[in-house]
């Protein structure tokens, strides 16, 4: 199984780049989404054996980061459908500037979209740190191109910093993995590889001051792809010039991928009997990341900027949530899930704010209850979904990490969280606010199409995390208790 | 003294050297001695082997860092507009400056780590160091973009100098990284040619659209 799972959206992507025509290409990308979710699905079933003599090996972390993937994959693939039809082919013009520009050819755009899920898929299921390496260069670059679909002077300033912050960022995370190969070295017996498998009943014995500069080198490179401040310069610049879809798949599943990266190395330093040392430079870089979205949110006035800004803070929560360990693990093994279905959903959502308005500015896009009814009903249920309030997931695993940290006695981070998630939710409420009430600009065709294909996937992304808000399945509880286990018992 | 350590020198030198150069069509063959300097360490460090991983290992290398690296550059180079001068936030004798400092500090912290022994050989990490050094202080201290690139891959180079001595497991997997490395270089190259055409200029001053 796990030998075709990579091979599909590889093979898939190849053959996308082939295909002249745009319908079949457009089915391609649905139908390979579709078998790379069944096999993804179905390794819950079977779990599968590694693969290429132990290079892939799927356990719960790896499942619960590549299920996510494959089912934002899904959703951003039939989104993908109506977007691309409606964007078409022939130069345009800029809304922003004015300047002249064209997209990148379709086929392109969909080879490198399918060729992002192989790499992810490679990240997630693979329990070996050079792997894993390898997998994290090639999502990014295979999704370089894909932010700048639209070929204008700022998606391209917003490409190069991705490339250059990423692959510096990921340059160091490889010193990190030579800096556990140090300490790990013995003369007497040499590890054959750089898996967990080998790694993990070894660690005990690893020399402590290396481990520690191999940790830090990886929390700072794959935190730079994460998105972790104060390295997350590229993120919004990204993530707010990136088609919709795409941004969708880079916070929803791409950033996942980095921690996965990170969770790695805890699980070594865990098994080495250091997990309090990584836990709190996880918190550390978890509330700065916080803090950092606060203060960028408030008063932001770019409504996919907000958004991006958001995932900073997400991804600062997860960092918490494991450096404090124990319950908030599993809370925030959880807040991974409901984030990845909720930020999905509201890119997607703001590309069909962004296809009616033709901006990005949270003071021009007003009315929007009017122009687009369900679009509108879904971005305000999105916003309450992705600042916490109940019903939804995200207000579950906020509180699962809330309750450990204070039955931890983390008095400190536990205010500084809440006043950080409060000064976010007043942040995100005003623009939002204001997008969904006020006085409709008169360019605005009243009301705005809305397609099936632009709405269903955001809504049934959303519907899943308020599930999970009212009732975690027994069988996602049991994935996301040995996620946790495995990260926090360094398993 | 052994061949490593004339190899080694060497490199230190090939380090200081990207901090004081002035055009770039020299960075670019700096990076081609720095490559083929590299491509030898396998062999001399690591010795002969029954599997012949080291050989495997220089010649992929040689592929790759002294010839395949410096071909996509100079390829580039050409297609780009403009005076093919390096254009410095820092001044070179500051830069080459701040590079001895680098230095200094390496071989004293090469003195206080406490590094396995019979890993490395003397001078290695200082090397590797510098390298790591020198290649981010072009990223954040030079203006042109291609500088940002030729950085990024001398930091690159040094990473892969400290790997050296450890690689004797799967040379497939090292190899792996080496053509992850140069499609990151590829691609970045492509960006540098539509920003030399959007932009007229490869000028990363000019990237200021994108504020909050």
């Amino acid at each position: 199984m796990l030998t075709v799972l990579p091979l599909v959206p590889l093979l898939a992507g190849l053959l996308a780049l082939a295909l002249p025509a745009d319908g079949p290409r457009r089915a391609l990308l649905v139908l390979a989404g579709l078998i790379h979710l069944a096999l993804t699905l179905a390794c819950f079933v079977h779990p599968p054996a590694p693969a290429y003599g132990g290079l892939l090996e799927l356990d719960a972390l790896g499942q619960l980061f590549l299920t996510l993937a494959s089912l934002l994959f899904v959703a951003a693939s039939c989104y993908a459908v109506g977007y691309l039809g409606h964007e078409g082919a022939g130069p345009r013009r800029d809304f922003q500037d004015g300047a002249a520009f064209v997209n990148a050819p379709e086929r392109v755009f969909t080879m490198c979209l399918l060729l992002f899920l192989a790499a992810m898929t490679v990240v997630c299921a693979t329990r070996n740190l050079s792997v894993l390496w390898v997998g994290i260069e090639a999502t990014t670059l295979s999704s370089a191109p894909l932010i700048y679909f639209h070929r204008h002077r700022r998606s391209l300033e917003a490409t190069w910093k991705y490339l250059v912050i990423c692959s510096v960022g990921i340059a160091l995370a490889l010193l990190g993995n030579i800096l556990f190969s140090v300490a790990f070295y013995d003369p007497a017996s040499p590890l054959t590889s750089m898996g967990l498998t080998e790694m993990l009943p070894r660690a005990a014995g690893a020399a402590h001051p290396w481990l520690r500069a191999a940790f830090i080198f990886l929390l700072v490179g794959y935190g730079s792809k994460m998105g972790l401040a104060p390295m997350h310069n590229w993120l919004p610049d990204a993530h707010s010039q990136s088609p919709s879809l795409v941004s969708a798949m880079l916070s929803g599943a791409l950033l996942n991928c980095a921690f996965l990266g990170i969770l790695r190395a805890q699980q070594l330093l865990v098994a080495a009997g250091m997990g309090d040392f990584g836990g709190e430079l996880l918190v550390l870089f978890g509330l700065v990341s916080m803090g950092t979205a606060a203060v960028f949110i408030v008063g932001q006035g770019d409504y996919k900027r907000l958004l991006a800004y958001s995932s900073v803070e997400h991804m600062g929560i997860l960092a918490l949530g494991v450096g404090i360990g124990g319950g908030a693990t599993f809370g925030a093994m959880l807040h991974a899930v409901n984030h990845s279905l909720t930020k999905g959903a509201l890119f997607l959502i703001s590309g069909n704010i962004l296809a009616l308005y033709h901006t990005r500015s949270c003071y021009d896009a007003r009315g929007l209850s009017r122009a687009l009814p369900v679009t509108a009903a879904l971005w305000t249920a999105g916003f309450l979904a992705i600042v916490g309030s109940p019903p939804f997931g995200i207000f579950v695993s906020e509180l699962t990490i809330l309750k450990a940290m204070l039955a931890g006695g983390h008095g400190f981070a536990a205010t500084f969280y809440m006043v950080a998630l409060a000064v976010i939710f007043i942040g995100m409420a005003t623009p939002v606010c204001r997008m969904i009430q006020g006085p409709l600009p008169p360019a605005v065709p009243h009301p705005g199409r809305e397609q099936l294909l632009s709405v269903v996937p955001p809504l049934l992304l959303l519907a899943a995390t308020l599930v999970l808000g009212l009732y975690i399945p027994e069988a996602v509880t049991g994935l996301l208790e040995r996620a946790a286990a495995a990260v926090s018992l360094g398993g | 003294m052994e061949m490593t350590q004339y190899l080694l020198v060497a490199l230190v030198c090939v380090n200081l050297a990207y901090l004081a150069v002035t055009r770039l069509i020299t960075l670019t063959r700096i990076t081609a001695v720095q490559g083929l300097l590299l491509a030898a360490m396998p062999l001399a460090v690591l010795g002969p082997d029954p599997h012949s991983h080291a050989l495997i290992l220089s010649l992929g290398v040689f592929a790759i860092k002294a010839i395949g690296f410096p071909w996509l550059l100079a390829r580039t180079l050409s297609r780009l507009s403009g005076d093919p001068v390096v254009e410095p936030y820092l001044g070179f004798n500051l830069s080459l400056l701040s590079g001895v400092a680098g230095l200094l500090f390496s071989l004293w912290l090469e003195t206080r780590l406490p590094f396995p022994p019979g890993l490395f050989p003397p001078l290695l990490f200082p090397a590797a160091l510098t390298s790591i050094f020198s290649g981010l202080a072009l990223v954040v201290a030079r203006r042109k973009a291609i500088t940002q690139v030729i950085g990024y891959l001398a930091a690159d180079n040094g990473i892969f100098l400290l790997g050296v001595p450890l690689a004797q497991g799967s040379v497939w997997l090292e190899l792996s990284v080496l053509l992850d490395v140069f499609v990151a270089v590829f691609v970045m190259g492509i960006a540098l040619h539509h920003i030399n055409k959007t932009f007229e200029s490869i000028d990363v001053g000019r990237f200021c659209s994108l504020r909050d």
